[in-house]
């Protein structure tokens, strides 16, 4: 097993997999029906994307390794999602800023291994960058409509794009398989991905009249399989069917 | 009671070459969000590859009352339509 | 003018009689107008209270496509909710009124979403039992008289063609699978079956507004008839799974053509309409929540758009 590619898909799959978690969550406790509809979309795009990524990576694995193994089977330090990705559905200034920040990185990320060497690589992010595209579009329009909406939506995105500032940081933290990945052609530049970034973010801010947090620290350890608090909880729920019911098809 | 989003009507043409068609209505509140909307929630199974939306209180109607001159005057001009030409059925192509 | 009245009642049956559909701007006897008003909006509210229980196990989906299948189900839910209201605003009402109804609890929404979704199993019998009860109904109001009502079911019914064989898979699986999971289907389907058959509402005796919805075609088949279709269409497919049927009384019968089945607990079905069921505060406060966190979140956006717009008007 080429086991640096292994590591590398479930870098690339975890974090739309605890994504698509939270967003399912607000499945039917959306502000109102148009935006809950669109929501389940968001998240339905990236479970499909966690399934590419993780049948890949079960087919690299061998041994009949499943989607499923992957998905649901593994314990919390070896889910390598972004830290960013686990934080709670507060509120919906919560919910957008969570998304805006994933959405300019993934779509620089997407955007980038568009140009993998690795063929299989290329073909998921052809696929994924449309969704994406458009996941940025959504979260982008939020945050100028809260933004720039009344005095308490402006207050509330504020403070929201304020807090997710710290887990930013973590997006551009390069991991030894990442690195690796890179320099085979296969992976991305985390050099342009972090200036992509930023100049998306700091221009839709601006638009949205919303300051652009200046913050020198970062949380870090999701990509390395230490985790916040709220993972724990979310695999309680995610894995709780192969747990209490072991080796069952479903 | 405080204001609600606006409705907006979504037409989306099914195919390229084919008109938009009415497909229902959204809430929104400005159009580009509209447009957004009507995505999310008309074109989940691949109805679409063209949207358009327009705020329904901008849409004048017929009114039912007036049905009757308005429609019916179509009615006997039969000779509108092919069927009424007699012709011989050896002629093909026409 | 009561002449007029009368004349207008007969021409508006006659055209109901000849297959013609009602549109909003139609004339219609105000009666007509507000019983749709209540039934679609209760339809409505049927759909996004549904969201509900099987929402709850989205996250806790055994695997990956099961998943991305429930929640494609339960979003179609809201989807289908959206086309009701809709459908239910041309008749002059919004859809802000139409929650505060339900919120308040003025407006009723189908009692069958008042009970509780306790297992894996259970979006298997609600998908299965529930959905095909809805499906029942639904397919005869693609042919209901008020036109919106009538085209929000068609694409309805096109959608939900796979809610249904989405639920009976669910079930399939389990009865294919380990003692223990037979036995989660065993359990969901005793529970669900009864409440399944209270969904198509009292019997023909207690049916109170039957033959004025008939009439207008809101419904082209009695309650009963209904009921005895979903017995008769759901029995084989309990023998196809292999599971035990729910009710010791269900038995062919030669002469009727159908399936007997035993007494509906009737008092049951009142108590949970009337508010008492497993769940009804839980789902009226889920819906009362959502909606009021969302307030400011709506009002944002009406805000946003009004300054954009008044921007554009500045240029």
């Amino acid at each position: 097993m080429n086991k640096s590619l292994y590591d590398y898909l479930i870098l690339l799959g975890d974090s739309p997999l605890i994504l698509g978690h939270r967003l399912s969550e607000l499945c039917g406790h959306g502000p109102n029906l148009e935006t809950d509809i669109a929501l389940s979309n968001i998240a339905l795009d990236l479970f499909g994307q966690v399934r590419n990524w993780f049948q890949y990576a079960a087919e690299i694995h061998g041994e009949g390794k499943t989607e499923d193994d992957i998905a649901f089977l593994r314990y919390e330090h070896e889910y390598r999602n972004v830290i960013l990705t686990e934080q709670p559905n507060k509120d919906f200034a919560w919910v957008i800023a969570r998304q805006f920040y994933f959405d300019a990185w993934h779509y620089s990320l997407l955007t980038q291994l568009c140009e993998s060497r690795d063929e299989r690589i290329s073909a998921i992010a052809a696929k994924s960058i449309k969704e994406v595209t458009y996941h940025r579009r959504f979260s982008s329009e939020w945050v100028k409509r809260l933004g720039d909406g009344t005095e308490e939506s402006r207050a509330r995105m504020e403070n929201a794009i304020a807090h997710f500032a710290m887990y930013k940081g973590e997006l551009f933290e390069e991991t030894n398989v990442e690195k690796e990945m890179f320099a085979s052609g296969t992976g991305a530049d985390f050099k342009v991905l972090k200036a992509q970034f930023e100049s998306f973010t700091n221009e839709v801010l601006n638009e949205a009249g919303l300051e652009i947090p200046q913050i020198d620290w970062t949380q870090r350890g999701g990509k390395h399989g230490v985790h916040s608090e709220h993972l724990g909880y979310i695999l309680a729920d995610l894995q709780y069917m192969q747990r209490a019911y072991p080796g069952m098809q479903w | 009671m405080k204001k609600e989003w606006p409705v907006w009507e979504v037409f989306i043409r099914s195919r390229s070459g084919l008109d938009h068609r009415h497909a229902g209505s959204v809430h929104a509140a400005d159009a580009k969000m509209a447009l957004e909307n009507a995505r999310d929630v008309y074109t989940r199974r691949q109805e679409g590859v063209s949207i358009w939306v327009v705020p329904s209180a901008s849409i004048t109607a017929s009114d039912p009352e007036e049905g009757g001159e308005l429609f019916e005057p179509a009615k006997d001009k039969v000779y509108r339509h092919p069927t009424f030409y007699d012709l011989p059925d050896e002629l093909t192509h026409m | 003018m009561e002449i007029d009245i009368n004349r207008l009642d007969l021409e508006f049956q006659a055209k109901i009689d000849s297959g013609k559909t009602i549109e909003p701007k139609d004339w219609m006897p105000e009666k007509y107008r507000k019983t749709h008003i209540r039934q679609i909006s209760q339809h409505a509210h049927s759909e996004i209270v549904g969201m509900l229980p099987e929402g709850n196990w989205i996250t806790r989906a055994p695997s990956l496509r099961r998943k991305v299948t429930l929640l494609a189900k339960v979003q179609d839910e809201g989807g289908h909710g959206l086309y009701l209201y809709s459908a239910c605003e041309t008749l002059g009402i919004s859809r802000d009124e139409l929650f505060e109804q339900l919120h308040s609890g003025k407006a009723k929404y189908s009692s069958i979403f008042n009970y509780p979704a306790v297992t894996w199993a259970d979006m298997g019998a609600v998908g299965w039992l529930v959905d095909g009860a809805a499906i029942m109904n639904q397919v005869m109001l693609t042919r209901t008289s008020f036109g919106p009502y009538a085209r929000a079911m068609v694409r309805i019914c096109k959608e939900e063609s796979f809610h249904q064989r989405q639920g009976f898979e669910i079930m399939l699986s389990l009865c294919n699978g380990t003692a223990v999971q037979k036995h989660m289907a065993q359990e969901s389907l005793n529970r669900w079956w009864w409440p399944s058959l209270m969904m198509f509402g009292p019997r023909d005796e207690e049916s109170t507004h039957t033959e004025q919805a008939i009439k207008w075609k809101i419904k082209l088949k009695t309650n009963d008839e209904l009921r005895q279709q979903f017995v008769d269409q759901t029995v084989p497919q309990i023998e196809l799974l292999g599971l035990e049927l729910p009710d010791p009384a269900i038995k062919w019968n030669e002469e009727r053509g159908h399936y007997d089945f035993g007494p509906i607990n009737w008092d049951e079905f009142w108590r949970v309409v009337g508010g008492n069921g497993p769940c009804n505060r839980e789902r009226l406060a889920a819906r009362k929540e959502a909606w009021e966190k969302g307030a400011w979140v709506r009002e944002a956006a009406l805000a946003y758009a009004e300054k954009q717009e008044n921007l554009r008007e500045a240029v």
